[in-house]
């Protein structure tokens, strides 16, 4: 192995950063070139990089590992790059400069803090995702979209003081910045995970996922979907490897977005909820801790990284070309775009875990793990998720934009690259769902899986099973009008019926809840809006100008602390 | 010669802008004069890293003024302490005089432009002054020197609120004099000194007296004022806001982080740690103030229209970063301020630079007619997102370093409080920063304007900017050196007075 590999400097996520900054400065015709090659070549030079630690640096009396190469790491930086790739395929008819150099910046920041061998340099680069990330939300160049994305931003950053916080109380307490496992039982390490939790979207700390990613432009929101939760996760299984809290905080997880996503119609949004529903999976998978699990967990992130990229891509696509993604104005677009309408539904498949794709490979793994260590409740709430998977992602989504009635779009198929971008990501589905031994081969630890054995196809049959058994339970259980009783079993069934008035049920709860909340927070929000106004808008008490009697009574009464104090 | 030269270094970084002040007003030319501040702050800067190096390997560099033995005459002393804060003071002097001259010429009549260089030169040998010194009195006069040129700078600003900013702020800066003034003279009457080395020797033997418990008030309180920590920095806003863009930047990048120096410099140099942080509550009283500077500062940075004022509250914030360090009274937390100091001063100098260089163009400050700038100045408005980054403290910029150092001193000191405090201004800071930002970049340049016709700012306005801008960036991602320096700053500040 030569020298220079050893060296900070050949690292992918720098290439992936100067090769942000070369954007910056190249002209136009060249971005195409470099958004294809910096990629790979940084894929390149990550399989160079034999497993170890590199990059040590000394940054203010710390001792950095900028670069760890092992298992878990580079399964996360593979993905990170060839999804940067692929997002750099399907944004290459985009004219902005800034898109395409936040674009790299923030894969270059998401690879780095990955291969990250201690809390510093992790932090560093996380919020540097935060930074280059909220860039694809202003791109959108309108005033909601800077709403949005300060809220994002200072939403990132929050996570990002917590991490920082969190790392200096751990070397206090412990004397080593070094990011391996950190448990629940020190506060620095409290501090840590709820600056994991934030960004991994847990419940009641997910609602920018849902806020922020609709908002981007179209490519935007693709590369959004990618990084930053599942940079989180990888986190999480670094620091967090089996701890039982994930396990019932990733079931919870698995299980409330589905209801939001039935009843939502922006079908952008609709994709961001199940996003979250689909990192459960994981975090329940860290949580189980045992190597099946976190290879689970892993080879689930690579392949969602995929799948939900793909539907995103589509989506993108529809919206790039109709103008809008509310379910309620979509319809019919299988003949305006078939290309587009067939690598949706791969990405459908795949999400929705159908065997011979690739969620099925990968979901299998985590649930036979949570049955081997008897986590039955998990276990459950997973098999009842993936029936609502199924639901939302697996059949609305498609639905409603190329199906259901014809809303008379006739537009033109996606650009090519689109459709390239898409094509690809759709084969990579089908080619891990159909021989996923490359993809096991490199997750981090050895473990003999097969999926396409008797059992696991058991397994298989009793998840779909379950998933009957679930909607049947819905259906008994009176939540159907009974007129809805006689319908034939259709796939429009699930959506139109009954998940829709358990949906409509819980929105019910929730919105009153949520109304009376607003309310309350508004009025609050009014006094402390009309307080801070009076107090440091321009002409405030704080901020205006004071005469100078007032400052002299001010410095006169500070004196007269000191001295009284003092006495 | 050279020995010579090396000698008399100390007294000649004072003396050689303090002379030249004049010379431009013999010259009576705007290039001369300006040829003059640069000739000047240039060797000045250049003699203040010599004199680094020397306080380095030295520990001390000590220079007594005409011979005259200290404790009698005067004398100038140079540690690790003032040199930094020299540096800071003389490096962003240099760069402003590569800055200045096409802002001041867009600003200023050019009959009066040979009248801004020479303040500027008394300003500078009055900062310098302060931090060189070692007598506690000759620091109140060079106070005052510096005071005295700022006001009539800050009243030469373009537009006419200029005069009331200046008169309110030499009120202030007056009162704070006096009783900066007032607390030298109560430690004077009871020790019969003025050189600071032998007040530190014994003002010991006095600490229980009533006169030097309200001469440690007159001090802090005045140069409190001076420094602009709350509720004593009204004066700044309007100060930094219609003051000229040239000298906006020099002032907020230098005058009160030397106030700042000063502050420090009496509290532990002279009252001694033990003292003023032991037996009397300092602490917990600067902590105080410094939170709510840190909050109210920023929330007040955040309603701003004018972007010159929403740069000026933000200082507010920031100096009580500043002081929240210092006043941790320990070995990280003296360091973490000091940091602090010298970096916000690189900070806010880019920044303001930044500023003027787009009110150089767009001929007026609000946010609003900052609108679309990112376009039509790349450059500018780039180091502007950089300098802003840094102010919020993002990795790879010396923001990020003073934060993680104050993070750790605090929580080393277990003030949980003002931990929190620090971190909920920080994202406050996003806002601010963010508004600006927002405004260059995403909003789109106004077609009815007429300054179409300017590109970007001119060189010598860039060069400077980015200059601050390269050193904010060199220091965050290599900030050994600095940290090193200020830590044996801080373990001379702390261990001395003990």
């Amino acid at each position: 192995m030569s020298d220079w590999l050893g060296h900070a400097l050949a690292s992918p996520a720098l290439v992936l950063m100067l090769g942000a900054l070369l954007i910056a400065a190249l002209p136009r015709w060249l971005h195409g070139v470099w958004l294809l090659t910096i990629p790979a070549a940084a894929l390149a030079l990550l399989w160079q990089l034999p497993m170890g630690e590199y990059g040590q640096l000394s940054l203010f009396g710390f001792d950095l590992t900028t670069l760890r190469v092992d298992g878990l790491s580079r399964i996360w930086a593979t993905i990170f790059l060839i999804a940067a790739f692929l997002t750099g395929l399907y944004a290459l008819h985009v004219n902005d400069r800034l898109q395409h150099v936040a674009a790299l910046a923030y894969a270059g920041a998401a690879v780095g803090a990955v291969l990250a061998g201690d809390l510093v340099t992790l932090f560093i680069f996380w919020e540097a995702t935060a930074i280059a990330s909220v860039f694809l939300i202003w791109a959108q160049r309108t005033i909601k979209a800077h709403i949005v994305g300060l809220r994002y931003l200072v939403i990132q950053v929050i996570s990002g003081l917590l991490l920082m916080m969190g790392a200096i109380i751990h070397y206090h307490a412990t004397g080593s910045i070094a990011f391996n496992h950190l448990g629940l039982a020190t506060p620095g390490g409290l501090l840590i995970f709820a600056a994991f939790g934030i960004k991994a979207a847990f419940p009641l700390l997910h609602n920018w996922v849902q806020d922020a990613y609709p908002e981007a432009t179209v490519s935007g929101t693709v590369i959004l979907s990618i990084y930053t939760t599942k940079l989180a996760i990888y986190s999480l299984a670094r620091g967090y490897a089996g701890t039982e809290a994930l396990i019932t905080i990733g079931a919870i997880m698995t299980i409330f977005p589905i209801f939001f996503a039935v009843i939502e119609n922006d079908l952008r949004r609709v994709l961001a909820y199940s996003l979250n529903n689909q990192l459960g999976f994981m975090v329940v998978g860290i949580g189980i801790g045992t190597p099946l699990a976190l290879n689970g967990a892993a080879a689930h992130a690579f392949a969602h990284i995929l799948y939900k990229g793909l539907l995103f891509m589509s989506m993108g696509a529809v919206l790039y070309r109709v103008g809008t993604v509310k379910a309620s104005e979509l319809g019919g677009l299988y003949k305006s775009m078939p290309w587009t309408a067939a690598f949706c539904i791969v990405g459908s498949m795949s999400i929705s875990a159908f065997p011979l794709f690739s969620g099925f490979v990968t979901k299998s793994m985590i649930l036979t793990a949570a049955a081997e260590n008897h986590h039955w409740i998990a276990w459950m709430a997973m098999l009842v998720a993936s029936a609502g998977v199924l639901d939302h992602s697996g059949i609305k989504v498609p639905f409603f934009s190329f199906f259901h009635h014809d809303a008379g779009f006739r537009v033109r198929e996606a650009p090519l690259n689109m459709l390239l971008a898409m094509g690809a990501t759709a084969a990579l589905c089908i080619g891990i769902g159909v021989y996923p031994a490359p993809l096991y081969a490199i997750l981090p630890f050895d473990v003999d899986y097969s999926p396409y054995t008797t059992t696991h196809v058991v397994n298989q049959l009793q998840l779909l099973m379950f998933a009957a058994l679930a909607f049947v339970v819905l259906f008994r259980s009176g939540l159907y009008p009974p007129e809805v009783r006689g319908v034939n079993l259709d796939t429009d069934w699930l959506y139109r019926a009954a998940l829709p008035a358990a949906g409509r049920a819980i929105h019910r709860g929730v919105s009153a809840l949520r109304a009376g909340l607003v309310r309350g927070l508004a009025q609050l929000a009014g006094v402390a809006q009309h307080w801070l106004t009076e107090g440091f808008g321009t002409n405030g008490v704080a901020a205006r100008t004071w005469t100078s009697g007032v400052m002299l009574l001010w410095v006169t009464a500070l004196l007269a602390a000191y001295l009284l104090i003092y006495y | 010669m050279i020995t010579a030269f090396f000698n008399q270094m100390p007294v000649l970084v004072v003396v050689v802008p303090l002379l030249a002040a004049p010379l431009c007003v013999l010259a009576h030319r705007a290039f001369a004069a300006w040829l003059l501040y640069v000739l000047a702050s240039w060797s000045a800067f250049g003699m203040a890293f010599l004199l680094f190096v020397q306080a380095k390997i030295a520990g001390q560099v000590s220079y007594a003024v005409g011979d005259w033995a200290p404790p009698f005459g005067i004398e100038l002393v140079i540690d690790t302490y003032s040199a930094l804060v020299l540096l800071l003071v003389t490096g962003v002097a240099a760069l402003t005089g590569i800055y200045a001259r096409k802002s001041i010429a867009s600003e200023i009549t050019i009959e009066r432009e040979y009248l801004v260089f020479a303040l500027m030169l008394l300003c500078l040998a009055g900062l310098i002054g302060i931090t060189v010194t070692g007598d506690a009195f000759n620091l109140f006069v060079f106070l005052e020197i510096s005071s005295l040129s700022s006001y009539a700078l800050i009243a030469m600003g373009p537009k006419r609120r200029a005069l009331l900013s200046s008169f309110q702020y030499l009120i202030m800066g007056t009162v704070g004099g006096t009783f900066l003034l007032i607390g030298i003279g109560l430690i004077f009457m009871m020790t019969g000194t003025l050189n600071m080395a032998d007040l530190a020797e014994r003002l010991p033997g006095v600490y229980d007296t009533r006169t030097v418990q309200a001469g440690l008030a007159f001090v802090v309180v005045g140069l409190s004022l001076k420094a602009a920590l709350m509720p004593a920095h009204i004066w700044l806003p309007n100060a930094y806001t219609y003051a000229p863009s040239t000298v906006s930047a020099f002032i907020a990048a230098t005058a009160t982080k030397v106030a700042v120096y000063a502050l420090f410099r009496f509290v532990f140099t002279i009252f001694g740690v033990g003292y003023a942080f032991g037996s009397l509550p300092l602490g917990t009283l600067l902590l105080t103030l410094a939170a709510i500077s840190m909050i109210a500062g920023s929330l007040a940075s955040i309603f701003q229209t004018d972007v010159k004022r929403l740069l000026a509250w933000s200082s507010v914030a920031q100096m009580g970063y500043i002081v929240a360090g210092f006043a941790l009274a320990s070995t990280a937390g003296v360091s973490a301020g000091l940091v602090h100091l010298l970096n916000h001063g690189i900070i806010k100098g880019a920044l303001f630079m930044a500023v003027g260089a787009m009110i150089w163009r767009v001929r007026a400050s609000s946010i609003n007619d900052l609108a679309g700038l990112g376009r039509a100045m790349p450059l500018t408005s780039a180091a502007f997102v950089v300098g802003g980054l840094s102010l919020i403290g993002v990795p790879a910029t010396a923001g990020f370093i003073s934060k993680w150092a104050l993070l750790s001193a605090l929580f080393e000191a277990g003030r949980y409080g003002v931990m929190a405090v620090l971190l909920v201004a920080s994202l406050l800071s996003i806002i601010y920063v963010g508004r600006v930002i927002e405004a260059l970049y995403f909003r789109p340049l106004p077609d009815d304007v007429s300054h179409h016709q300017h590109g970007e700012a001119p060189l010598g306005m860039q060069v400077a900017t980015w200059a601050l801008i390269a050193i904010n960036i060199a220091i965050g991602v290599h900030a050994t050196p600095e940290l090193e320096a200020t830590g044996r700053a801080a373990a001379l500040l702390v261990g001395g007075g003990t």
